[in-house]
């Protein structure tokens, strides 16, 4: 087959079954990190790529395994991975052999589906079931209690069904049930054509619709080979600070109404509600949804003068965390709260703030720049303890840091086009794109023919830290739980897609 | 160590006492594209095609929109070439008919008529809902939690979220209606006492549209439980649900009928 297109930005290693392991192995032991594991049909043959970036060098590399739907797994080296060789078993139909957790992961028990939506075959049929409680590994004793929690829970969040053994207030074993709300996204993409797709990256995670939308329309620009003009790239980063900036206010106000801080949260959702209204003002969209095309933005965007907008939130909120910190009440309930030791966010694959709060020092908007971060001057602040308070104070840190590009970044808008002239090529291209949400890593991985899209994989940061997670609560107690939970910022939807 | 409560009444009252005075906070939300059907050219059919949900159809050379399937993604405000598709602020959609939501140029509605005025009266003044997340995107659960931020301030309507669907009015349903979701919705549906009132929230809830179809998509609330209050949206923003949720309890007159915004 010579279909494949080489991908942008990677050094690409063929590798058969056999290698695998060694090879995986090589690269843990020059420090790679695997970032994601998808895999594609180009015609009837099975690929399976493994992407992973290196220490100190924006290059990534990008194992490909060829001609086989039958694979070693790689879960026990590789942890991270787990899930998603267990996401190929369930939706591409592929075999993961000597894998520790061999179940499904994204079809519940009592749940079946034709044949495989992302196999050779593709998608035909509709996934179909009753609800069943999960099977759960027995915990037997005395005075153990099971409470299964969800999927309807109360307030007003997102679906998912939390399963708790404990005593008193001990929690033993905790299991997160998601992909509730799975609703095979990746496989919408199919057949698309890829210049009017963005509104479906859009769609993945409310909450980060612009880091969505850019991630995707860069790896199609990847793909494209397309140049965006400067003033689009200054804008996309006002864009997806705008996003950072709301949701980081959001997390602030949540994690003060678990430590009961009833002012404190109200005025985190203020600030939130706030930073929405000027987008809906600047943009049309509070959620930022619209704007971004293949090859820049849909329209200009009157953003010079951004900066005296802002005042108000930048004085309010500088006080906001200021009180915040000085508040002994809600800081004794971060301290040692749902620890996260640096060896398991590394091995389970934890992102953004929080591998940041357990000392893993990456950004990809630094790492890996993007859109105009190059031109634009921030900190990464990172913290060792990996504790609630840590994962708090990288939030805190974040946000001024968001605050500060929004106002160099719109200081720095000179006139000029929003949007590249290109042509559609013809045949057969791949891209990736990528954006430091303000949840972590999210990367779009497309292959296209003739302008339509052929194979989207999305990454996204909750994908990761829900997997993360759990670590952090079997052992501790139901009183922190809500805060531990709060603490990672995590949406569902990202993560089920 | 800051003195939150004194810090908290020091910054005094954020909530707008919209819809009686006070803004709405939606300042530039644009909402769904208005039609002005005289502009519009015969047999032309961009619009058609630009949408991305199939919300609009030709029907002998004119358009037909329903807004149960629009996101506000604004493509056939920017491909129609007579301008016949223009952006507007029109996001107050909620409706009583699923069929408020499809243009029609022939006007006539005399669906006021039988509103359900005991049970409205009954909650005119406070209202419970149990909201159920069935798969959406969460940007719905986002806006749905800013109501109760200081500057909506549901709770000064007289309007509460309560945990348990025992104690609720209204089950406010956002996402296309996933398949694990699908026996759940109704089980909480079952669990509420009588008279109980469904509110279909956002483009998802409302149509499916435009995650409809696929291997694991759904259509949205039609056929699965009563409907009582459609409100298309992508998101619906909080101004939006707020008119929805007074329409409800009818404080609020409806603006869309035949899928025309009252001026």
């Amino acid at each position: 087959m010579n279909m494949h297109s080489p991908m942008n930005n990677c050094s690409i290693r063929s590798v058969t079954a056999g290698q695998l392991a060694a090879v995986a192995q090589e690269c843990l032991d020059q420090q790679m990190r695997f970032l994601m594991a998808w895999h594609d049909w180009e015609g009837q043959q099975c690929v399976v790529r493994y992407l992973l970036s290196q220490k100190d060098n924006p290059e990534f590399v990008l194992l490909e395994l060829r001609g086989t739907d039958t694979i070693p797994s790689l879960a026990a080296l590789v942890p991270l991975l787990g899930w998603y060789e267990r996401e190929m078993q369930d939706l591409g139909g592929l075999h993961f052999t000597g894998h520790p957790e061999p179940f499904p992961l994204i079809i519940h028990e009592g749940f079946s589906i034709p044949q495989p939506p992302l196999g050779i075959n593709g998608s035909s049929g509709h996934l179909s079931g009753l609800y069943q409680p999960p099977t759960m590994p027995e915990v037997q004793g005395d005075q153990v209690q099971d409470l299964y929690w969800g999927p309807v829970r109360a307030d007003v969040v997102e679906t998912g069904e939390f399963h708790y053994s404990y005593i008193g207030e001990a929690i033993l074993h905790y299991h997160p049930r998601l992909f509730f709300k799975h609703r095979g996204m990746e496989a919408r993409f199919a057949g698309q054509d890829a210049q009017r797709s963005v509104y479906l990256a859009e769609r993945v995670s409310g909450v980060g619709s612009a880091c969505h939308a850019l991630a995707y329309c860069q790896a199609v620009e990847n793909a494209w080979g397309i140049e965006v003009p400067p003033r689009a790239q200054l804008l996309r980063v006002i864009l997806v600070e705008l996003e950072r900036l709301y949701n980081h206010f959001h997390y602030f106000g949540q994690l003060s109404k678990t430590t009961t801080l009833k002012v404190g949260a109200a005025t985190g959702f203020l600030m939130e509600e706030k930073v929405k209204q000027l987008a809906g003002e600047l943009t049309g969209s509070r959620y930022l949804r619209s704007l971004l095309r293949v090859g820049g933005l849909r329209r200009d965007l009157q953003a010079e003068h951004l900066a005296h907008a802002l005042e108000p939130i930048i004085d309010e909120g500088e006080a906001y965390l200021d009180r915040l910190q000085q508040t002994a009440t809600h800081l004794d309930r971060l301290m040692g709260t749902g620890v996260l030791s640096p060896s398991a966010a590394f091995d389970q694959g934890a992102t953004g703030p929080v591998a940041r709060a357990s000392g893993l020092d990456r950004d990809l908007r630094r790492d890996h720049p993007y859109a105009a971060y190059h031109k634009l001057r921030f900190n990464v602040p990172v913290r060792q303890k990996g504790d609630a308070m840590a994962r708090s104070d990288v939030r805190g840190e974040a946000l001024r840091e968001a605050i500060a590009l929004l106002v160099q970044a719109s200081g720095r808008l000179k006139a000029g086009p929003v949007h590249a002239e290109f042509d559609v090529p013809g045949g057969a291209q791949q891209g990736l794109g990528w954006a430091e949400t303000p949840r972590g890593t999210l990367i779009y991985a497309v292959r296209i023919e003739d302008g339509r899209l052929q194979r989207v994989k999305i990454k996204s940061p909750s994908f990761s830290n829900w997997r993360v997670f759990p670590l952090t609560v079997h052992g501790t107690n139901m009183m922190d739980y809500a805060i531990n939970e709060a603490s990672f910022g995590l949406t569902i939807a990202g993560c089920d897609r | 160590m800051p003195l939150w409560t004194w810090t908290g009444l020091k910054a005094g009252k954020a909530a707008t006492r919209w819809p009686q005075s006070g803004p709405d906070g939606q300042e530039g939300v644009l909402g769904m594209p208005r039609l002005d059907i005289a502009a519009c050219r015969s047999g032309c059919d961009l619009c058609v095609e630009s949408c991305p949900t199939q919300a609009i159809h030709q029907v002998d050379g004119e358009p037909v929109i329903d807004y149960g399937r629009c996101i506000v993604c604004q493509r056939c405000v920017e491909e129609c070439p007579e301008g016949a598709m223009q952006s507007s602020y029109d996001w107050a959609f909620g409706v009583r008919q699923r069929s408020d939501l499809i243009w029609s140029a022939a006007l006539e509605s005399a669906e006021a008529a039988d509103l359900r005025k005991r049970i409205a009266a009954s909650q005119r003044r406070s209202l419970h809902i149990r909201h159920v997340d069935a798969g959406s995107c969460n940007a719905c659960e986002s806006e749905i939690s800013a109501l109760d931020n200081p500057f909506y301030n549901l709770h000064r309507l007289g309007i509460f979220f309560t945990p348990s669907p025992r104690f609720a009015d209204l089950l406010m349903v956002t996402g296309p209606v996933t398949a694990p979701m699908h026996d759940v919705l109704l089980a909480t549906w079952e669990a509420m006492p009588e008279p109980r009132s469904v509110m279909a929230t956002g483009t998802c809830a409302v149509s499916g549209a435009p995650m409809d179809e696929g291997y694991a998509g759904g259509s949205g609330l039609e056929g699965i439980l009563p409907v009582d209050i459609w409100l298309p949206g992508c998101p619906p923003n909080p101004a939006a649900l707020i008119h929805a949720l007074l329409l409800l309890v009818e404080r609020m007159p409806q603006k869309v009928t035949g899928g025309q915004y009252a001026q």
